[in-house]
């Protein structure tokens, strides 16, 4: 083999059945018998139900059934939260499958219909008839925790679902004594992850076997069957939940949902496989959302812009009720980060979950480190400014040396491996940062408002020691398996827990195999998805697929060339000690020409006509692979953006992004991965926010309101590495999923800030809308008719106002 | 029931004949009553583009448009670009280039990049983001789906 497969950047193998349209997603699946669920959900954001009346509903054409709160209590237990904080006294209300007595949210689950199809189901739905008294509502999470704002769970005084203190060094000395601090409001607006499937379930009960199985649109099947179990009360034996192919999910199908939950049970009722799928504005209302804090931090430094502590007031919103993985996520993805990639000997993250009469939140790609990471770069941007240093230095003098085992951190965690100052550095080569520093003085001077932004980042990801996991109130292990089968023919099957949909890993795992013992990586298939027949694993997320489940792939194989030399020296008829291997062949040392083929010995292992003594047949291992520590993948990102004083108009002109994830098995997914990231996080910072009114509607319910980037907003975004390996993974892999959308945000914010500088601009909150700035532009003075000495700022022709967040 | 419709439409190459009510959207008639279902459904307002078919030469968003509306056209969904099995040299950039991921948006990028070709043989970066306008993706940032469809651009001109 001249070239090794393992970094290699060949095509992918899932991509011939989705670029002809022949995959099958949940929605394409039919099954003999199947009808379609339709769900009437509550168009208040906070009522008391009076009364509900389904005859009309009943008796309308198609229709089998209608039913309520009351009929799905009887059956299924209430939807779990499945990370219970520690140390916070979390207030686990009750999420019932449909609603009982009070709606609590615009979205909240009020009756189901089902019917033959599904035009009739939404028919059947119009003529439900339902009294609502309603009640205040409350949106914003920092408001929802005042005296006097509405209640939304008896069981949760003051709206307050925990509060969570982290702390390491002595932070209220370090301010104490600090010759500089500084402080910003941040609002991390709320967010609508959006993959392009909408959220979809088919649920099939077989009465006489007692088993239930759901196709269901989900990141973590395995944890779907054990939910699922716990709310249908069905033995985990019995329910088998399939993953099919998957249309993107970025945290929104971590959660088990009341929705599938209501899909079961109807199919446990009427003996039919049913069917639900939503709209997309159904998606919007109901499928989680991400993000929603609002932040009151601070940091401390010395004169010379040296930082020495940092800490939070934090109001993070949790929605109306507490989704699977909720509560870890501004706690231990977000308040444990407060360090980044810099040396800050003092850190408090003080957290507040907090009820509000909106849609549930959960992970979103990036989860928590998003945050973390926008409230430093601010910060430090905040500190240069205090210090009189440019924003690079303030950053370079406070970034961690370069470590390749272990390095602890003040808030009490150990990061793996980090050479953070060479990713800076590289970064501010490819962008050229100091040629525009030069030009940006001259810029303004005629009147345009160019801006630079750079943002440093290290995150925790490949969740994660299982150890950890429990000691943090996770409800479950987040270790991960693989089962590798290697054919009488040499072909090979491996099976995985994690479940990918998207992020390509049937072909970056088969590389791996072909990697690790000399296959073809056309003789490997991978299958994931299916809890009958793949090994338990933990899900999807985190960056933790390829971190974790790649590991449980690498140490499979290792294991079947150790039992493969075993055969190979019995066939040689040599002693094992003198068997080597390389690329698929084992032969005795010195004698290459006489060897033998994996595909040789998976036969032989196959058949089993002549193995050694104490040698199984079969050519397969499993490992279940639990990681010594987390991964701490890192990087440094800069954006460059042109401002239109006249308009408000941001153009994002240019973004080079230098990540280090360790080796890459395959650099052109790897490079997908950061492509996507970062313009999902530019939707953030310029465009994205679900905006609600004081009632509580959502005012940007569909596509038409809520401004996902498109493709003639952005620009391309160039990609660069470097490779520091992590010391405890077997691959020395980390995370790259979420990386981009963790730094993007904070460079092209702190771009837009630069940007908009000498316009008098010292604060926005994000989406950065051309109205915003525009806005702020006028208040600050520097409006149209009062720039006195500058040009017209140059138009940029493109549609930026397609969104209505204000 | 509301009273059903007889529509004929061709899709791709073949003739298919039903009775359909007038409220069916077209995308509903391929995917459930053809079984097409590589055709999308993404936003149910137009906006997002994975729903995107031809009708009788130019790119059309099934989900809104009905069947009716369809009814004596020529449509083409994605299943009836590959012929014998061959990738068109817009399916085959795709792939080479990682012009997808979830897959999901893909059908309708692929019968829009196929469009903007047929009215630009030779479009700048600019022009096919331009032209993409009307097609959404979570997953690619677009950056390897605008590479893709310049490279098709270029199999296409004999590069």
């Amino acid at each position: 083999m001249t070239t090794r497969i393992f970094g290699s950047g060949i095509r992918r193998r899932e991509d011939p059945r989705l670029i002809t349209g022949q995959a099958a997603y949940t929605d394409d699946i039919k099954l003999t018998g199947m009808v379609h669920a339709a769900i009437l959900r509550s168009p208040h954001a906070h009522a008391r139900i009076t009364g509900i009346d389904t005859a009309a509903a009943q008796s309308a054409p198609g229709v089998l059934a209608v039913y309520t709160g009351a009929d799905t209590a009887a059956v299924l237990n209430p939807i779990p939260c499945a990370w219970a904080i520690p140390d916070s006294d979390l207030k686990a209300v009750a999420y019932p499958a449909i609603a009982l007595d009070v709606v609590r949210y615009v979205g909240d689950a009020v009756a189901v219909v089902v019917a033959e199809n599904r035009y009739q189901a939404e028919d059947a739905l119009e003529l439900i008839e339902v009294g609502y008294q309603p009640l205040p509502a409350i949106i914003n999470p920092e408001d929802a925790l005042g005296d006097g704002a509405p209640q939304l769970h008896e069981d949760a005084p003051g709206n307050q679902a925990f509060h969570w203190v982290a702390a390491g060094g002595d932070t209220d000395a370090a301010f104490a004594e600090a010759a500089v601090t500084v402080s910003e409001t941040i609002r991390q607006q709320k967010l609508i992850p959006t993959p392009m499937e909408t959220r979809s379930a088919i649920a099939s009960y077989s009465s006489a076997m007692g088993e239930l199985t759901i196709w269901n649109t989900t990141q973590n099947p395995h944890i779907a069957r054990f939910v699922t179990c716990l709310v249908t009360g069905i033995g985990e034996h019995k329910i088998r939940v399939i993953a099919p192919e998957v249309g993107g999910g970025f945290g929104a199908k971590i959660a088990v949902y009341p929705w599938e939950m209501i899909a079961a049970f109807c199919s446990m009722q009427l003996g039919v496989p049913v069917k639900w799928t939503e709209t997309r504005t159904e998606n919007y209302i109901a499928t989680t959302h991400g993000r929603d804090h609002v932040e009151y931090v601070e940091m401390a430094a010395n004169a010379d812009g040296k930082v020495t502590a940092v800490r939070s007031v934090v109001y993070a919103g949790m929605g109306a009720y507490l989704s699977t993985a909720a509560p870890g996520i501004p706690t231990i993805l977000h308040g444990l980060m407060y360090s980044g990639p810099y040396d800050i000997a003092h850190i408090k993250a003080d957290v507040y979950g907090v009820f509000t009469n909106s849609t549930p939140v959960e992970a979103y790609r990036g989860a928590g480190r998003p945050e973390a990471t926008f409230l430093l770069e601010r910060l430090m941007d905040k500190v240069a400014d205090a210090v009189g240093i440019d924003t690079v230095e303030v950053r370079r003098r406070n970034l961690i040396e370069p470590f390749d085992n272990n390095r602890d951190v003040a808030i009490g965690i150990t990061y793996d491996s980090g050479n953070y100052s060479a990713a800076l550095d590289q970064l501010l080569g490819h962008i050229g940062y100091d040629g525009f520093r030069h030009d940006q003085g001259h810029e303004r001077e005629h009147g345009t408002f160019r801006g630079i932004g750079v943002a440093c980042y290290c995150e925790i990801c490949g969740l994660g020691p299982s150890q950890v996991a429990g000691a943090v109130g996770f409800g479950g292990g987040l270790w991960e398996s693989a089962t590798v089968r290697i054919y009488a023919t040499g072909k090979v099957n491996v099976f995985i827990g994690t479940s990918p949909h998207g992020q390509g890993e049937e072909t970056t795992f088969a590389q791996i195999v072909a990697d690790e013992i000399g296959v073809d990586v056309d003789d490997v298939e991978v299958i994931h998805g299916d809890t009958d027949i793949t090994p338990m694993g933990w899900g999807t997320y985190g960056s933790r697929t390829t971190v974790v489940g790649g590991a449980a792939v690498a140490l499979t194989m290792r294991k079947l060339r150790d039992k493969a030399k075993v055969i190979a020296a019995h066939l040689l008829e040599a002693d094992e000690a003198d068997i080597e291997y390389a690329d698929g062949q084992f032969f005795v040392r010195g004698a290459p020409d006489r060897a033998q083929s994996i595909q040789d010995v998976a036969l032989q292992a196959n058949v089993a006509w002549n193995l050694p003594a104490g040698i199984e047949p079969g050519m397969e291992a499993s490992t279940y692979y639990d990681p010594p520590n987390f991964s701490y993948p890192f990087g440094a990102h800069a954006a460059i953006v042109s401002v239109d004083p006249d308009n408000g108009h941001i153009t994002l002109d240019r973004y080079v992004a230098v990540d280090d994830c360790g080796p890459q098995i395959n650099p052109m997914i790897v490079e997908g991965q950061v492509h996507g990231g970062v313009v999902q996080g530019a939707g953030q910072a310029l465009w994205e926010g679900a905006v609600y009114d004081d009632n509580g509607q959502l005012l940007t319910g569909s596509m038409m309101d809520y401004a996902i980037p498109r493709a003639n907003l952005v620009p391309d975004i160039e990609v660069h590495s470097t490779v520091t390996p992590s010391p405890h993974n077997p691959l020395g892999v980390k995370g790259i999923g979420e990386t981009g959308t963790i730094a993007s945000t904070a460079a092209i914010y702190s771009a837009v800030m630069d940007a908009l500088k000498p316009l008098g601009v010292t604060q926005l909150d994000m989406p950065l809308t051309p109205e915003r700035v525009w806005r702020a532009i006028q208040e600050s003075g520097h409006g149209n008719g009062h720039r006195h000495g500058h040009g017209h700022g140059h138009g940029n022709g493109h549609d930026h106002g397609h969104g209505h967040n204000h | 029931m509301p009273n059903k419709v007889p529509i004929t439409i061709t899709v791709n190459g073949r003739a298919r004949s039903a009775e359909v009510e007038p409220r069916t959207l077209l995308v509903h008639f391929l995917r459930e009553s053809l079984n097409l279902t590589g055709t999308k459904i993404g936003c149910d307002t137009s906006q997002c583009g994975a729903c995107v078919v031809k009708m009788d030469g130019v790119t059309v968003k099934s989900c809104t448009a009905f069947a009716v509306q369809a009814d004596g056209a020529d449509v083409t969904t994605i299943e009836g670009l590959a012929q014998d099995g061959n990738l068109t040299a817009v399916q085959e950039a795709f792939w080479n280039n990682h012009g997808l991921q979830c897959g999901y948006c893909t059908a309708g990028m692929i019968m829009t990049v196929t469009e903007i070709l047929e009215r630009n043989a030779n479009p700048s970066a600019e022009e096919v983001r331009a032209g993409l306008e009307g097609n959404m993706c979570r997953c690619t940032g677009y950056a390897n789906i605008v590479k893709a469809a310049l490279a098709a651009a270029a199999v296409q001109q004999g590069g």
